[in-house]
């Protein structure tokens, strides 16, 4: 069976596999090679054939799709492109993974590579449709599903490959090893020691309160945001701590649909926390991290209670705990005085019911907090999920993908956006690029460490004398 | 012929419509997966039991979710269909008759009226349904004959049944294609998409389960449907 150098269907474990695929500049070459990309029927009739035919519920969820339309309007890809037709979430998937299903997988190059194309690009997983279907059908999950079938046919974006590639290898998303993890934690500590006396970022400490895990972005291009992490530990008292292995959260083998190295990538994680013995792990400040390794992750790695080795949160129920316990305070006059919105996740407020503290922390630190609509559960998509952010073949449907929530932001007149997600946090950067409506977008630690109260005894020596 | 109808045919299919919506039933809760479908169902039975009732129960409800709220007008328009469709046979006086001569046992009855009423109204939204269906982009690349099939199964034993009830034309020649398509329904529900009779229940308590259990229903109120 024709396979490509560069695209085929083995899984990349070796570095030297990995370079090849980085060195094909822009996936052409692989893109290329996947137009002859022979299908391997026989594995794709077996595959839906051993999960679809008896189990699960993707099956009668295909066969009972009244096909009302009731779930056009939910996508916001349906609505950022002025209402396409072939946009709609039910016409999306029936025509993808319901003519393979039809089909029993005698399908075409051809047939998978639009199908490649719709589930990557038509498709964030953001699940808002299922909430708006009446018969309880969530295309987000059945895309899920899609995209591993074409994973293991490889007929996935050249990025998506390269990302699952290096949880593989790396078990992060980028190549940060061991090393370099544990060098950027000491230097951040050293960095940030001068104006933080006794700041510490303590790697492998056992049995702390916290075990503190991150997304590989951080480590890689944006250090300050763990030492911020730092600082409000160490305002807040906290006894915490981070692994040296199995420090990453993020899954870009979940947005492949590499289900293999999902699981690497989350054992890594639970490993940590059975060796360190913490009390509960916090998760920065991203929303695919927290799905993957908190939600998803422990079904990965078959933990029949669904839930990780030892309690969970994201950074968000950190900080509304914090506040509520007044563990730190905000100093009223500095409080954000501006109006300001915030972008709902739907990794951890749809899929983890985490609207709340979100509410929560915008009482504490926003004078004048302004809901875009639709919000909580029901808010759209940023444009950015599911991977489509990371990949240059679909960069147009991208952009235009973040129309709806230009128009959100908007609405709301604000100039500033919290978004305690990486992947939002890009998106709207992004579409402030693309649009250029004048926002600014922020996490939330860099806010938190402008108006919090820092004790006395935490303060440097000379500023007290003053 | 009429004794025909009513009597084996009758029973072949009210036991196909049984059996076969068992069958559907069992086969759904058998094809459940906890690893496959990512939900940990047997482990927070009171969660995954109050997130299945919540998804249902505000479903079941004309303008109780965002998703009736957002399409007044189809969703109006999708409960006169539906409760018509299940409250007109099981009510109307001439089938309550029936059931108390052959089983001893009847349900309250509408009147007459209310039948025609109620059956009016469903042929009216079901012709609404196929115009909408025709109208709208979105729903008219959803559709394919078999959409047109399935509703015209639904909708066979109304017609017959008011042209029958109103003697208009041959009675008996009504009164028998009434049963026929009424069986041909009973029967079509198992294995076609008129499943979701049963379905709907199974599928909405899973993704309500699902919320329940995993997507925050053990953080949260539970999901705002
Ligand atoms: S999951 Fe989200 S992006 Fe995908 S079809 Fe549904 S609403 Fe659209
Ligand atoms: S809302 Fe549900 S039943 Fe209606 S077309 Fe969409 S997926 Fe199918
Ligand atoms: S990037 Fe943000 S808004 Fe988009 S799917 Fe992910 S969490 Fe949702």
């Amino acid at each position: 069976m024709a396979q490509g150098k560069y695209c085929n269907r083995e899984k990349i474990n070796t570095l030297e596999q990995l370079q090849s695929l980085l060195s094909d500049t822009n996936g052409k070459q692989y893109y290329k090679e996947m137009e002859d990309l022979d299908v391997d029927t026989e594995l794709l009739a077996n595959t839906i054939q051993k999960t679809l035919k008896q189990k699960s519920r993707i099956k009668t969820w295909l066969e009972i799709c009244a096909h009302c339309g009731m779930c056009a309007e939910s996508c916001f890809l349906y609505l950022a492109n002025d209402n396409d037709p072939e946009q709609v979430p039910s016409y999306k998937i029936q025509s993808t993974l319901g003519e393979i299903v039809k089909k029993k997988g005698q399908v075409s190059t051809e047939f998978l590579i639009k199908c490649m194309d719709t589930a990557w690009s038509k498709c964030t997983c953001c699940n808002r449709c299922g909430q708006y279907c009446p018969l309880g059908i969530d295309m987000g999950i059945m895309f899920g599903y899609l995209r591993g079938l074409l994973f293991n046919q490889g007929f996935v974006p050249w990025e998506m490959k390269i990302g699952s590639g290096m949880h593989r290898i790396f078990r992060a998303q980028m190549d940060v090893t061991t090393e370099d993890w544990v060098d950027t934690c000491e230097w951040m500590a050293d960095e940030y020691s001068e104006d933080w006396p006794g700041l510490e970022i303590p790697v492998d400490k056992e049995n702390a309160d916290i075990l503190y895990t991150v997304n590989a972005r951080e480590p890689k291009h944006y250090p300050e945001d763990l030492a911020e992490a730092a600082i409000l530990f160490h305002i807040a008292g906290e006894n915490w701590t981070v692994p040296s292995e199995g420090w990453e959260e993020t899954s870009l083998a979940m947005f492949a649909g590499d289900w293999e190295a999902c699981k690497l990538q989350v054992e890594s994680v639970y490993d940590a926390m059975k060796r360190l013995n913490p009390k509960r792990m916090v998760v920065t400040e991203c929303g695919h991290a927290y799905r993957a390794t908190v939600i998803e992750g422990p079904y990965w790695a078959g933990l029949k209670s669904g839930q990780t080795p030892i309690p969970s949160f994201h950074y968000v129920e950190w900080v509304a705990e914090a506040l509520r316990t007044g563990k730190l305070k905000i100093d009223p006059a500095k409080k954000i005085k501006e109006p300001v919105t915030y972008q709902d996740s739907c990794n951890y407020i749809r899929n983890a019911g985490l609207a709340d503290c979100a509410r929560e922390i915008m009482s504490y630190i926003a004078e004048d907090f302004r809901e875009m609509t639709p919000n909580r559960e029901h808010n759209f998509c940023c444009g950015g999920g599911g991977g489509f952010n990371g990949m240059g073949r679909y960069r147009k449907q991208r952009n235009a993908g973040l129309k709806v929530k230009r128009d959100q932001i908007l609405a709301t007149g604000c100039k500033l956006v919290i978004s305690p997600c990486h992947n939002c946090w890009d998106a709207i950067r992004d579409l402030e690029e693309v649009y250029e409506i004048g926002i600014r977008w922020s996490f939330l630690k860099p806010l938190l460490i402008d108006m919090v109260i820092v004790p006395d005894h935490l303060k440097p020596q000379d500023e007290e004398d003053e | 012929m009429y004794e025909f109808v009513t009597g084996p045919l009758a029973w072949l299919s009210f036991m196909i419509f049984f059996i076969g919506v068992i069958v559907r039933i069992v086969l759904y809760i058998k094809g459940l997966d906890w690893q496959l479908d990512r939900v940990a169902y047997m482990e927070y039975k009171s969660y995954g039991f109050k997130g299945a009732v919540r998804s249902i129960l505000y479903w079941l409800l004309p303008f109780g979710t965002r998703g009736w709220r957002y399409y007044p007008f189809f969703t109006t328009i999708f409960f006169v269909f539906h409760i018509s469709l299940i409250a007109t046979p099981v009510f109307l006086q001439a089938h309550n008759i029936l059931l108390q001569e052959r089983f001893g046992f009847s349900f309250i009855t509408i009147s007459e009226c209310t039948a025609d009423i109620l059956t009016i109204a469903l042929l009216a939204a079901a012709v609404f349904l196929v115009l909408r269906r025709i109208a709208l982009p979105e729903v008219r690349i959803l559709t394919t004959w078999y959409d047109y099939l399935v509703l015209a199964i639904a909708a066979a034993p109304f017609i017959t049944g008011y042209f029958a009830a109103h003697e208009i034309g041959n009675y008996k020649f009504w009164l028998i294609l009434h049963i026929l398509s009424g069986e041909l329904m009973l029967v079509a529900i198992p294995f076609t998409k008129l499943s979701h009779f049963a379905l709907f229940f199974m599928s909405r308590a899973q993704l309500g389960m699902d919320y329940g259990i995993k997507r925050g229903g053990m953080k949260s109120k539970g999901m705002a449907w």
